[in-house]
Order: structure tokens, then sequence, then C-alpha cells
């Protein structure tokens, strides 16, 4: 037994030796890259890989946060296809509408505005470019106290004072509490405020734009502007106009919150400015169905994947026009 | 012959992208640009000039939009009052300085590390590590609120300075940002110093840093206007009203006018409130825009 033992033993310590060096190898050649990653990894991992796998798992289940999660397949999918009405008749047309509107339309406006700006000298365009900007500078919580003052419903809020001495409108209008009104507000403030980080990269990369190829372009024949932008500018700025996309697309249903914060009660008045993310919390914390809750959240997360997906493909540098 | 070659140039340079000065062919933009931008800055003036409101001009009517006769008595009644379980305004503007000075520069530290070494060391996982966080670039935070309390649950985070903190810096765009910029930095540079014997932390911390200020800059403003601006955790998170945000309190302000409990007093204080809120995120903004701007040169997404 002894001797066997300390044959196994001789015979392991080379062994354990050479993986020991293979690791220290290791260690010295990748050690410090992955101790420099480690620390976001381990956050990346824990607040927003892990939340994206747990809504995965819990949408599987029944979950009403005080019994352990019972699985029950498919159910809530279904649940989510065929009964819920209310997520059929306003949530899911809400929020197509808001996204169509909203994401094309804030990305187009961001676009044509840098455009605009980097025609003009660097003082002035400095100066409009913060203009532009500032909007998606401000919170929610700051401009909820402006919008609410500016379309307070009765006849001293702003806009029905304005309206009413133009006499466009004979009685004030409950702007942000009547379902035809409040999902054109939503809109347009979301509007008002997408300028943001995808603006000034778009600003940057038109400014970057080689100024020989407009001067090749002309030598070809490229006639005007508008030309211009489409055979030289949007080609050469692609990875920007993909990146402005992606931040449109995030800033698009991370507005979700607008309605909500405009009219002050979830759900909001006869439903008319629901979107998915206002569901989701109305189900997860108003009635505690968080299987459901999450469900709605991965169906939600497919459709802003499928979106990025179609961004992708629009600009991806292979079969570009 | 030569000098109509310089004014040739003089005259494409004034007109087209990047012009160097003013071209009577960029009168076009300033009519379509200058009323576009008046009508967007109106809600920005307004929250300046509302602040400045004495009570009966908040409450006048017909309503006017600009403040005639301004007073600083909205921000001393700010100041003066306690919110409705006793703490003090001051309480809540000092946690979000901390919390925001705290946030940025951990989520410095955090993502330039990261993305120094995504960007310029080899190891095996760093083609995966880049692209799982590309992709993570469109995740909608707001999507899975549910799933993250409960993991912040369980983790036993509720109710502590950290939950304001800890999820802020996993930020990818950040890093994206940071290791986009990054790449641009000659590999020679980095070779000659390992040469001279630094080792990977030096070389970051002597060559690297110095050389990604803009982008730095860039990370502190979008770190500052997630935290400041934000709400949402101390409203979902933190049940202790001493370790609640400005950014909170300004909510519950809005929250009680709505009802009309408190409607004169709160509307006049709603007001400064807005206005302190807002304020930092412009002035920081105006003092780093042209590091933004050279950071947002390298913001290429390859599909």
């Amino acid at each position: 037994m002894q001797t066997s033992l300390s044959q196994e033993f001789e015979l392991e310590v080379p062994k354990e030796n050479k993986r020991n060096s293979g690791f220290q190898h290791w260690l010295k050649k990748e050690g410090s890259a992955y101790s420099m990653v480690s620390m976001y990894v381990i956050l990346f991992l824990i607040f927003i890989a892990a939340p994206v796998v747990v809504a995965g798992l819990l949408s599987f289940t029944n979950f009403d946060t005080i019994q352990f999660p019972r699985f029950i397949g498919l159910k809530n999918y279904i649940t989510l296809l065929t009964q819920d009405d209310i997520f059929m008749k306003y949530v899911l047309p809400n929020t197509l509408q808001f996204a169509a509107i909203v994401g094309p339309g804030g990305y187009i406006l961001s676009f044509l505005l840098a455009w605009i700006l980097a025609q003009l000298p660097k003082l002035p365009r400095t100066i409009f470019a913060l203009i532009l900007y500032s909007p998606s500078m401000t919170s929610g919580v700051a401009m909820a106290v402006v919008w609410k003052t500016l379309f307070s419903g009765d006849q001293t809020g702003y806009l029905n004072s304005f309206l009413l001495g133009l006499n466009i409108i004979q009685e004030p209008i409950q702007w942000l509490q009547s379902p035809q009104y409040l999902m054109v507000i939503m809109i347009l403030v979301t509007l008002w405020s997408s300028m943001g980080v995808g603006f000034l990269a778009m600003l940057a990369g038109l400014l970057d734009v080689n100024p020989e190829l407009y001067e090749a372009a002309r030598i070809d024949g490229i006639k005007n502007r508008f030309q211009e932008i489409i055979y030289i500018t949007i080609p050469s700025m692609r990875p920007q106009m993909l990146f402005g996309a992606v931040m449109a697309l995030v800033s698009t249903f991370q507005a979700g919150a607008i309605g909500v914060v405009l009219s002050g009660s979830n759900p909001t008045p006869q439903y008319a400015g629901q979107l998915i993310v206002n569901h989701i919390e109305d189900y997860g914390f108003l009635r505690y169905e968080m299987g459901y809750a999450a469900a709605v959240s991965v169906v939600l997360l497919i459709m802003v994947l499928l979106l990025d997906r179609l961004a992708v493909n629009l600009f991806s540098s292979e079969d570009y026009l | 012959m030569k000098k109509r070659g310089l004014f040739h140039y003089s005259a494409i340079y004034s007109s087209g992208i990047n012009p160097k000065g003013f071209h009577p062919s960029q009168l076009k933009f300033y009519i379509l640009l200058l009323p576009l931008a008046a009508l967007m800055l109106l809600p920005i003036i307004f929250i300046f000039s509302n602040a400045f409101k004495p009570p009966d001009e908040l409450f006048a009517f017909p309503p006017r939009f600009f403040v005639i006769n301004p007073t600083f008595k909205n921000f001393s009644d700010l100041f003066s009052t306690m919110s409705t379980s006793g703490i003090p305004v001051s309480r809540y503007l000092f946690n979000s300085i901390v919390i925001a000075l705290v946030t940025i520069l951990a989520s410095i530290l955090v993502s330039s590390t990261a993305a120094y070494a995504l960007s310029k060391l080899n190891f095996k996982l760093k083609k995966t590590i880049f692209s799982v966080n590309t992709i993570a670039l469109m995740f909608v935070p707001i999507a899975v609120t549910i799933p993250r309390f409960l993991i912040i649950n369980g983790l036993g985070m509720i109710d502590t300075f950290w939950v304001h903190i800890l999820p802020a810096l996993a930020m990818p765009v950040g890093l994206f940002l940071l290791k986009q910029f990054i790449d641009v930095i000659p590999n020679e540079v980095i070779e000659a110093a390992r040469i001279d014997g630094a080792s990977d932390f030096q070389i970051y911390r002597r060559i690297i840093l110095p050389l990604i200020r803009p982008a730095i800059a860039t990370i502190a403003i979008l770190t500052f206007q997630a935290t400041w601006n934000d709400a949402g955790i101390s409203s979902l998170y933190i049940n202790k009203e001493g370790l609640k945000t400005f950014a909170f309190y300004l909510s519950t302000l809005t929250a009680t006018t709505s009802t009309g409990a408190n409607t004169v007093a709160g509307q006049g204080i709603a007001a400064a409130a807005a206005l302190i809120l807002f304020l930092p995120n412009l002035i920081i903004f105006i003092l780093l825009q042209s590091q933004v701007m050279s950071t947002m040169s390298h913001s290429g997404l390859k599909g």
C-alpha cells in the first residue's frame, strides 16, 4: 500500500508540476487581461445577462412572488396570444404605432438635422447641436413638471389658453386625459427628445466623410445633394448609421413609460397610451403575476431583437447597394 | 493663376460639408433650423422661466410663458420644506451628488480597464465578450425590470447604497465607445512600452488613460445622465427615505400636485427642483462637448 501510494505520488508530482507551470504560463500570458475584464463581466452577468435568462425561465411558470414558481409550460404565451384582450386590442397596436412613428421618425429626423448641421461652420453648428441635443438630457421626472403645466386640462393650461385666445378651440381640452390626444402628445414629446447619442454619432460621422469623395463624385456626374447623400454620404458612414439606428431603437422602447408619466396613471386613460412596457409593470408590480409579466418581457425582447436584425441588414458592410 | 486657385478653394470650403466660414448657400439651412430650434428650445426655456416665477405669476390667468418679476422664493421654499416623511430636501440632493460621483468614478475604472483588455490584450474569450456586449447595446433595461428586481432582491441589495451604483456600472454603450476609441491607439506605442518592461497595468495607467481622456469624458456624461436623472431605482429598490435621490423627490412633488392637495406651494418648488435637476446636465455637456464629439467619431458599429 505504502509503496504504491508513494509510487503514485512520485508519478503524480511531475504531472502536477507540469500542470502548474501551464497554469502559471496562462496566468502570465492572460491573467492580467482576465483580471481587467472580470469586474465588468461579473456586473454584466448579474445585471444584464441574468435578468434576461430569468425572464426566459419565469415565462414558463406561474409565479406570484410568495410561492415558489410552478412550471406551466407555454400557458402564459397562449394566454397572451388568445385571451389577453387588452394586449391585443390596445397594448400591441399602441406599441406598434408608437414604435413605427417614433423609431424611424426620430432616426430620420436625427440624420437630416445632423446633415444640415454639417453644412454649417463650427460655431453655429455647435450651438445648434447643443440646442437639439438638450431635450435628450432632460429627465422624465423634470419634464413631467413642464408637460403637466403646458398641457394642463383647464383653461389656465398654456396650450389651452393659447388656442382659446386664437379661437381655434371653444373650450379647454383635457389633453393628457383624453384618449384621442394622449398618444399624439406621447409621440411628439418623444420625438422632441430623440436627438440623443445617435444624433451626435451621425453628426461626427458626417464630418468625418473624406471630402475628396464628394469631389470625385462630382466628376463622376453626381448632380445634386440628394444623390450625394444616397451614393456617397450614407455608404461611407454606414457604421455610424447603424450605431444611430440601434440607439434609436433602444430609446424608442425605453421611452415606454412616457404615457404613464404624462397621464399620471397606470393603466393610462382607456388604455390609450398603454405600451408593452406599461403592460409588464401592470402585471408585475400591480397584479403580482410575475410569470405572465416575464412572458410579455420575452415578447418585447424578441421584438427588439428582430428590429435590430433589420437595422443590421440595412447597414451591414456586405451586400450594400 | 495662384490667386484664382486660392479663391476657388475658399469657395469650396465655405460651402458643402464642414465649411470654414459663412457662404450664402448656407442661408436656406439657417431658415430651416432657426424656427425648429426655437420651438424645441421652448420647453427648456420654460424650465428656467417657471422656476423664477412668484406665486401670482405661476397661477396667473391668462398664463404667461416668461417670468416678469423673477424671484428666488421657490428655491428658498424648496430648501426650507421637508418631504412628507420629514427628510430635508438637501439630504436627497446630497444623496444624488454622492451617488453620481461614486458611480462616475467606478464606471470609468470598470469600463476603461475592460475596454483596454478587449482592445489591446490577447485572451481566449476576447471576441466572445465583445460580441455579447455589442448585442447588449440594444438591451432595453425597462423590459426586464421584474427579473432584475428579483435578482437584486435575492442578492440582499434592497435598501442599500449599492443598488444605486452597481447596476449602473454594466453599461454596454460605455464599454463599446471606449473600446472603439482605444482601437485607434497604434499598437507600436504599446509594444515599445512592453519592450521597456512595462506591465499591462502600467501600460493602462501611463499610456492608455492619458490618451483616452475624450472617451472618458463621454462615459462620465452618459453615466451622470443615467444616475442623476433616475427616480426608478429609488422607487423600486429603496424603502428608507434617507437613501432616496433628488430625482425621486421631484417625482413625488408632481404626484402630489396632481391631486391638488398642496398645489399652490407644490408647483413653485417643483419648478425650482426641475431646474436644479436639469441644470447640471446642461453645464457638464457644454464643458465637455468637444470631447464627446471626438469620441463619437469612433462610434461606428459594423454589422
